[in-house]
């Protein structure tokens, strides 16, 4: 079970990361749970600096821009 | 123009290798069409029946000659800054600015301003890591400043439209807005109007420090995000154009000559803070509010007030300052917003001054 996060204060990129996230996750059938973290606090937890950015399993694997489609399942399904 | 970015996986490795001669060929076509963009236009109007000395006429050359162009202008500027951003990520910024002493990190700070990928929506994110890593609050604040306001999209735009002076003028003074600006707010001492939850952060640098890519991307990847970038923010920023010069064209074709002189000339000396507190409300990209500029400017508007104008509409933002309301109380909002509105209207009166 994957614990996959999207971090984002909730401008239109972090939400077109989320939807694409939930599209990668579907289309791999991996077992995960998908997360929105909108508050600032948490957000900095992470040490990121710029959003949207992805966490899988509490680890940063993007920052500041939404990966294509593809590199999102190679993300999550590896 | 729009790139396919959709990255079909199938034909992937054949569109790899074909990538960088693809941008060779799509960069002469470019030069090809802007250059020959206004025969085109005439031909158009021409090809309507309008007469071209009407107001309509006026209107649809402007029209059909400011679309393509804007449109071809921003396409290829946001494709080279999207390569260019690929090169300098914040993390590497944050770490060339931790620890720097006044004035050389706060121009250092406006410098990288300038070329770091930044947009308002990650500017509170962004304010925090600075401050956790030890940038110093003023030279934060150049940054700060400096990202929206001379980014290099509208650094090229207003080379394409107004020429070399006004844009090397309005880098300039962007440019020492910020630097002041900065220095301002870290000789007024204003730590303790952070929010008290940033404040303690400061105290504690975190454990570690590099999140993000860790190896540099390959040319194919460079050029990649630079097409990706074309199509996110064209995508979103096309309306706002068609808008702009659709407002552009009707002051163009109806407005008589001379009107703005009145109002927006250089003999109003008020219309430089009157643009400026008329810019606070608005919030659209520099690239929407262009072709207006230019029109406003061929009506006898002075330049300065168009630039004061579009500076504030970029740099002060309503929506901006709510977002930083989360960090900073609201007596460090008042005093940062305080002393840019004044460097604006001070850019304004120097613009009238000297061009």
């Amino acid at each position: 079970m994957k614990q996959i996060k999207v971090l984002g204060t909730g401008c239109a990129t972090c939400k077109q990361l989320e939807k694409l996230v939930r599209q990668a996750v579907e289309e791999t059938g991996t077992e995960a749970t998908i997360e929105k973290v909108e508050d600032i606090q948490d957000i900095i937890a992470y040490n990121v600096m710029s959003t949207p950015a992805l966490v899988i399993d509490e680890e940063v694997r993007s920052a500041g821009r939404v990966p294509s489609i593809e590199e999102l399942r190679q993300l999550i399904a590896s | 123009m729009t790139p396919n970015s959709s990255n079909s996986n199938s034909s992937h490795s054949r569109l790899d290798m074909l990538l960088l001669p693809a941008s060779a060929v799509a960069a002469i076509c470019w030069i090809a069409l802007y250059s020959n963009l206004d025969q085109v236009a005439h031909l158009f109007v021409s090809l309507a029946g309008v007469p071209r000395d009407s107001g309509a006429g006026e209107s649809l050359h402007f029209l059909i000659y400011e679309i393509p162009k804007v449109l071809l202008l921003l396409t290829a500027v946001v494709f080279v800054m999207g390569v260019v951003h690929t090169f300098i990520s914040p993390e590497r910024t944050r770490a060339l600015l931790a620890r720097r002493s006044q004035g050389t990190g706060n121009a250092l700070a406006a410098l990288l301003g300038m070329v770091t990928p930044f947009c308002s929506c990650s500017a509170v994110p962004l304010f925090i890591g600075f401050l956790q890593a030890g940038v110093p609050l003023g030279v934060t604040f150049s940054f700060l400043i400096a990202a929206p306001m001379v980014d290099g999209v509208a650094l090229f735009m207003l080379l394409g439209m107004f020429g070399w002076q006004v844009a090397l003028t309005y880098v300039l003074l962007g440019f020492l807005i910020a630097l002041a600006s900065g220095m301002i707010i870290e000789r007024l001492g204003m730590e303790h109007h952070l929010e008290e939850w940033v404040q303690n952060l400061q105290k504690n640098t975190p454990t570690n420090q590099g999140a993000g890519s860790a190896s540099s991307p390959s040319w194919n990847e460079r050029i990649r995000e630079g097409l990706a970038s074309v199509a996110s923010i064209v995508g979103k920023v096309w309306l706002f154009i068609v808008i702009g010069v659709g407002a552009g064209a009707l002051i163009h074709g109806y407005v008589p000559e001379e009107f703005m002189a009145s109002i927006m000339g250089e003999e109003a000396w008020w219309s430089v803070p009157a643009a400026v507190l008329l810019g606070v409300p608005m919030y659209t990209n520099i690239v929407g509010i262009l072709p207006v500029a230019e029109a406003l400017i061929g009506k006898g508007a002075a330049i300065g007030t168009v630039m004061a104008f579009m500076m504030s509409v970029i740099a002060l933002s309503a929506p901006e300052m709510i977002i930083l309301r989360k960090v900073l109380k609201p007596r460090l909002i008042a005093v940062f917003s305080g002393i840019v509105a004044t460097g604006i209207i001070l850019v304004g009166f120097i613009f009238n001054l000297i061009l």
